[in-house]
C-alpha cells in the first residue's frame, strides 16, 4: 500500500487504522497487530494517551512502525506537553522516520486514569498545525532557524456530528487555514454533517478520512455514548446489537455497510477497531473495498 | 471577589500540632461574603476550637486583610491578645494570610480556609469563575466571554470535538463557552473576530509572582 500522503495526493481512497500503544513497556502485541494490518492500510494511526489514559508514547510506538516500513500517523495532543516539548517531539518524530502528524487538543485529563494531573494546554491544535508548518519550513515558534527542517504531513480532526455544527465547521476552517492537509473524523453514523464537512474540504483542497468504529457489543456502544466525548451511536444500531446472537459479527456488518456507504462520500476511512484490529481484514472484505 | 471555602476542621486541628491558644483574624470583604471569615464565622470557629480544648485569645475582622498596612495596624491594636496566642489562624484568602505572616515575623500563622478563585457573585452564596487574571485579556476578540477561563482546555480557536448539544465535554451540565461565543459573535456581527486565528498565548504575562506599581 502507498503511504498515506501519496495515496491522498493521488486521489485514491485511503485507509488508515487506529491502534493504541500498549499500557506497558511490551510492544510485541502492538507490533503483531501492526504487521497484520500493514498490507491493508495506507497508514497506522497511533493514539496519544487517548481518553487521558496513560500508555506508551505515540512517538515511540510510531517509531517502531516506521522502522518496519509502516507509514505511521503520530497523534500529538496539546494536553500533556507545552510548546517546547511538542516541537522537540515533532523534530524527533521526523528524524525517526515518521511522516504524518495528527494535531489534537486531547480529551480532558479528569476523564482518564490520572485525574489529579496538571493539564497543559499551552497551545491548541490550531497552533500545533501552524507550528508543524513552521518546522517544515525550517523555523520554530520562536522564529529560530533549524538545523534541518521536517517534512511532516499535517492532519487534524473534525467532528461532523457536532451539535450545533456551525462553530465546529468554523474551527475546521481555521485548521485548514493553519495548514492541515488531511482530516480524520470521530466515528460517523449519520452522513448529513459529513457531507457539509466534505463540501468545505473539497473547496479548500484538503482530504477527509471518515471514522468508522467497530461496535463490539451493545454494552460497548452504550459505554461509548456515555463516556466518549463526541460519539453518539444511534439507537437503531444498539438495538441491532442487543438482538444479535453474535454481536461482534453484527458490529462488523454495520461497519462494512458504513464503509460501503462512505466510499463515494469522502476521501478515505479511518477504522477504529477498539482492540479487535484482526477483524479489520474481514470488515474490509465484507465491504467490498 | 476572591472565593474561599472552609478547610476540614479535624484536619485543621491536626495542623495546629498541639497549639493551645490561637488568635483569629477574619476578612470584612470577600471572606465575609463567602461565609468563611466574617464575624459569625470567627465566632463559630472559636466555639469549635473551644470544643477541642483550644482557647481563642482574641479575634478581629480586618476590613481588607489583603491590605498589609491595614492588617499590621489591626494586629497592633490587638497586640496583647495576639502576643498571648501560640498561633494566629487567618480566615481569609491566601493574600490575607500572607499579610499576617508579614505583619508577625515571629508568630506561627495558619490558614483556616482554601482559596479557590476570582469569582463573580451570581446571588448570595453562589459564585462562578469567569476570569483567571491571565495578564493578557482575550475578551475583545471573544465577544466578551472568556475561553481562557471558561473552556477547561483554554482553547483559543473554537470548540473541541467533545462538545455535545452545546454542552462542555468536561461538565455536561455546563454550556460550551465556544458555542456561546459563536452565537454572540454572530448576533453582534463580529464573525470576523471569531474567524481570525488567535495566536498562542504569551504566558510571560502571567509570570509569578506578579507585581504592579502605579507611577
Amino acid at each position: 500500500m502507498k503511504p498515506l500522503r501519496d495515496s491522498l495526493n493521488n486521489g485514491e481512497f485511503a485507509i488508515t487504522a487506529e491502534v493504541a500503544p500498549p499500557k506497558g513497556a511490551d510492544a510485541s502485541a502492538f507490533m503483531e497487530k501492526a504487521r497484520l494490518l500493514k498490507p491493508m492500510v495506507n497508514a497506522i494511526n497511533v493514539t496519544d494517551n487517548q481518553g487521558a489514559v496513560m500508555r506508551m508514547s505515540s512517538l515511540a510506538a510510531c517509531s517502531m512502525l516506521a522502522s518496519e516500513g509502516i507509514d505511521a500517523v503520530f497523534q500529538a495532543t496539546c494536553r500533556d506537553r507545552n510548546r517546547l516539548a511538542l516541537q522537540s517531539d515533532l523534530l524527533g518524530a521526523f528524524s525517526l522516520g515518521i511522516k504524518n502528524v495528527l494535531a489534537l487538543t486531547g480529551d480532558y485529563i479528569t476523564m482518564g486514569d490520572h485525574p489529579s494531573g496538571k493539564a497543559v494546554f499551552d497551545i491548541d491544535s490550531t497552533h500545533l498545525l501552524q507550528t508543524t508548518c513552521l518546522l517544515n519550513q525550517g523555523i520554530d515558534m520562536a522564529d529560530k532557524k533549524l538545523e534541518g527542517n521536517t517534512d511532516l504531513f499535517p492532519g487534524a480532526v473534525v467532528n461532523p456530528a457536532s451539535n450545533p455544527l456551525e462553530p465546529q465547521l468554523m474551527r475546521f476552517e481555521k485548521k485548514i487555514k493553519a495548514g492541515a492537509r488531511f482530516f480524520q473524523t470521530q466515528a460517523v453514523f449519520d452522513t448529513e454533517g459529513l457531507k457539509r464537512v466534505v463540501h468545505i474540504a473539497e473547496k479548500r483542497g484538503v482530504k477527509v478520512l471518515t471514522g468508522v468504529l467497530l461496535l463490539k457489543s451493545a454494552a460497548m456502544a452504550r459505554f461509548m455514548n456515555s463516556n466518549i466525548p463526541g460519539v453518539t451511536v444511534p439507537d437503531r444500531y444498539i438495538e441491532m446489537l442487543d438482538n444479535s446472537l453474535n454481536p461482534l459479527q453484527t458490529g462488523m456488518e454495520i461497519a462494512a455497510s458504513q464503509i460501503d456507504e462512505l466510499r463515494n462520500e469522502c476521501h478515505g476511512i479511518h477504522i477504529m477497531a477498539m482492540g479487535r484490529e484482526e477483524k479489520i481484514i474481514d470488515i474490509m472484505q465484507m465491504s467490498g473495498l | 471577589m476572591i472565593i474561599t471555602s472552609r478547610k476540614d476542621f479535624d484536619g485543621l486541628v491536626n495542623t495546629l500540632r498541639g497549639k493551645k491558644k490561637v488568635f483569629l483574624l477574619g476578612c470584612g470583604e470577600c471572606s465575609t461574603q463567602c461565609k468563611t471569615g466574617g464575624e459569625s464565622d470567627l465566632k463559630e470557629m472559636s466555639e469549635r476550637l473551644a470544643g477541642v480544648g483550644i482557647e481563642t485569645t482574641g479575634a478581629v475582622v480586618v476590613e481588607e486583610p489583603c491590605h498589609i498596612p491595614l492588617t499590621k495596624k489591626e494586629l497592633r491594636t490587638n497586640k496583647s491578645a495576639v502576643d498571648d496566642a501560640d498561633a494566629v489562624m487567618v480566615l481569609a484568602c491566601g493574600a490575607g494570610v500572607q499579610s499576617t505572616t508579614e505583619a508577625l515575623p515571629e508568630k506561627p500563622v495558619y490558614s483556616g480556609v482554601d482559596t479557590l478563585f476570582l469569582g463573580n457573585i451570581n446571588r448570595n452564596g453562589d459564585f462562578t469563575e469567569k476570569c483567571s487574571m491571565c495578564g493578557q485579556c482575550e475578551l475583545n476578540s471573544t465577544a466578551g466571554l472568556c475561553p481562557v477561563t471558561r473552556c477547561p482546555k483554554n482553547l483559543l480557536n473554537g470548540p473541541c470535538g467533545g462538545m455535545e448539544d452545546g454542552r462542555c465535554e468536561v461538565d455536561r451540565e455546563a454550556p460550551c463557552i465556544w458555542v456561546e461565543i459563536y452565537r454572540r459573535s454572530e448576533k453582534e456581527g463580529r464573525m470576523d473576530e471569531y474567524m481570525a486565528i488567535s495566536p498562542p498565548k504569551d504566558y510571560s504575562f502571567s509570570l509569578k509572582p506578579s507585581s504592579l506599581k502605579i507611577r
